[in-house]
């Protein structure tokens, strides 16, 4: 029998928010996290706005030794600020560095989409090319090695399960939360750290706006920049930050009275192929209905049960499509199709980090009972019109029984989580769970 | 140039980041970078080359191979200055 999970704490370091209080503040307020940068004008850039959380000075000095600090660029350093806060926030303390006990109930599956290309850029190509290898340090390694972030999390939080770096597009940080609601539903694990982190650089946004697919006709107004759902849309605004979540199994949750925030009630992670219509940067319809589909059987919900989407919806010319895949996976279309908002209408779009960020922001919406605006939607798109009344563009109070959460990624891959308040109700609990399935399937 | 205490106090001061465990007692010549004060191997190459940057001086590999206590550190540091 696959064990419930519950989210038992969250973290957050976003363009528009440090810490979940300030994100949470900004969501329902409708604030855009996007500014200027002039050194994208400098460059050359198409896309001259962008999203970059805004730290307090002498933030990263509070929560990290002088030595973390000389190893860490800037993808550990949101990964590292988001875990701490879900860490602290679920009410879990970290043991000892010195006792030499690692937590072996407790894993993290932490993603990024790109990873240390600071540190790449900023030290091991100029060091080496300058033949400077001595140079180069001891820290390099750990820096850009693909599990930089999970190697990071892991020693800070003493962490003794299932320690990886996922990394799948703009998929990332849902997939992390599906990867991890598997190890707990499974028993492998009492609790995951779960999400994503991206950093700012421009090495990583240069490539996406040599490919035209960033926000360039909105650089003097950066609050109205990202504009998912919009006829206007004409591109993403890059974005960076991280989301953490704690994963659970409800018993050890109510085991040690923590706070439970929401249910995970299942997902799907699939690939498109590249075929039907699908290529390296494009959705094939197929897979992400398919995708859909088979979340909500693996949660046992009915499509007409769901309530909310929290949209991948980029401000791409993806979006209608992603209207129109949705309303193919759930039967349900113009009037009858759940309510549903853009999260990077206000933070951009941060790759690895975009599904983790998201997923926070499904979770405070469900424990807070409210849906945020979607902003810069003012001008519908033209296919999205049917649904006009489900986009939520100002605050409302809503209880969300159900929520999806999707995310699509180059590579044609697609995650999709599927969510709930948390019930003590009995129908719920006799309901089967994430894995149930697999894990039955296994036995047969 | 500096004294030989001189040179100690300012290479105590530029490993303590990367103290991992406290001694629990006064740091000196016979304090183990490893096993008293947990410097692990990759932190031992930042350490270097924060001395060469400090001290003005080039440490080569047959030199890092000595460095095991802090005041075998010390020794190197002081046959290196100018």
């Amino acid at each position: 029998m696959a064990k419930r999970v519950v989210v038992t704490g969250l973290g957050v370091v976003a363009p528009n928010g440090v810490g979940v209080s300030e994100f949470t503040r900004a969501l329902r307020a409708g604030k855009s996290g996007i500014r200027h940068d002039p050194e994208r004008v400098r460059l050359g850039f198409g896309c001259e706005v962008s999203g970059i959380p805004q730290l307090e000075a002498g933030l990263a000095e509070t929560q990290f030794s002088v030595a973390q600090l000389k190893a860490m660029n800037e993808v550990m350093l949101y990964a590292g600020l988001a875990s701490l806060e879900c860490w602290a926030d679920a009410r879990l303390t970290i043991s000892d560095p010195a006792s030499g006990n690692a937590d072996y109930s407790t894993g993290a599956i932490f993603g990024t989409g790109i990873g240390g290309v600071d540190t790449i850029a900023a030290r091991l190509i100029p060091f080496t090319d300058a033949a400077q290898i001595r140079r180069l340090g001891g820290t390099v390694p750990e820096q850009v090695m693909c599990s930089a972030v999970s190697a990071f999390l892991g020693g800070i939080l003493g962490l003794g399960g299932h320690v990886s770096t996922n990394s799948s597009a703009c998929c990332t940080g849902t997939e992390a939360v599906i990867l991890g609601a598997r190890e707990v539903a499974s028993g492998r694990a009492e609790r995951m750290l779960v999400g994503g982190s991206e950093a700012s650089s421009l090495y990583i946004s240069a490539g996406f706006d040599a490919m035209r697919v960033l926000s360039r006709n909105f650089n003097s107004t950066p609050a109205a920049a990202s504009r998912p759902l919009s006829a206007s849309a004409a591109g993403f605004v890059p974005g960076a930050g991280a989301g953490a979540i704690m994963l659970e199994s409800l018993e050890s949750a109510l085991g040690r009275g923590a706070r439970i925030y929401a249910e995970i009630l299942g997902g799907e992670i699939n690939c498109g192929g590249q075929r039907n219509g699908g290529t390296t940067t494009a959705s094939s319809a197929t897979g992400v209905v398919r995708c859909i589909t088979q979340a909500l059987r693996d949660a046992d919900v009915a499509p007409e049960e769901v309530d909310y989407v929290n949209g991948h919806l980029t401000a791409t010319g993806a979006d209608p499509i992603e209207i129109a895949n949705l309303s193919t996976a759930l039967q349900r279309s113009s009037s009858d199709f759940p309510l549903v908002n853009a999260t990077k209408s206000m933070i951009g779009h941060a790759l690895g980090a975009s599904g983790a960020l998201e997923c926070v922001a499904t979770v405070v919406q469900i424990a807070e009972n409210f849906l945020h605006p979607s902003i810069n939607c003012e001008d519908l798109h033209p296919r999205i019109l049917p649904i006009a009344a489900s986009v939520i563009t100002q605050t409302i109070s809503k209880q969300i029984g159900v929520a999806l959460k999707t995310s699509f990624g180059f590579g044609d891959v697609n995650a999709c989580l599927v969510l709930s308040n948390y019930s003590q109700d009995e129908r719920i609990n006799e309901r089967c769970r994430i894995g149930t399935k697999s894990a039955n399937a296994s036995l047969n | 140039m500096p004294d030989r205490d001189e040179v100690r106090k300012r290479f105590i001061e530029l490993i303590k980041p990367f103290i991992r465990q406290d001694p629990g007692q006064e740091i000196t010549d016979d304090t183990f970078l490893d096993a008293d004060l947990r410097v692990n191997s990759a932190r031992m190459i930042d350490i270097v080359l924060e001395s060469e940057d400090a001290f003005n001086i080039l440490i080569d590999d047959a030199s890092m191979g000595r460095l095991d206590t802090v005041g075998a550190a010390v020794t190197v540091i002081m046959e290196k200055l100018p």
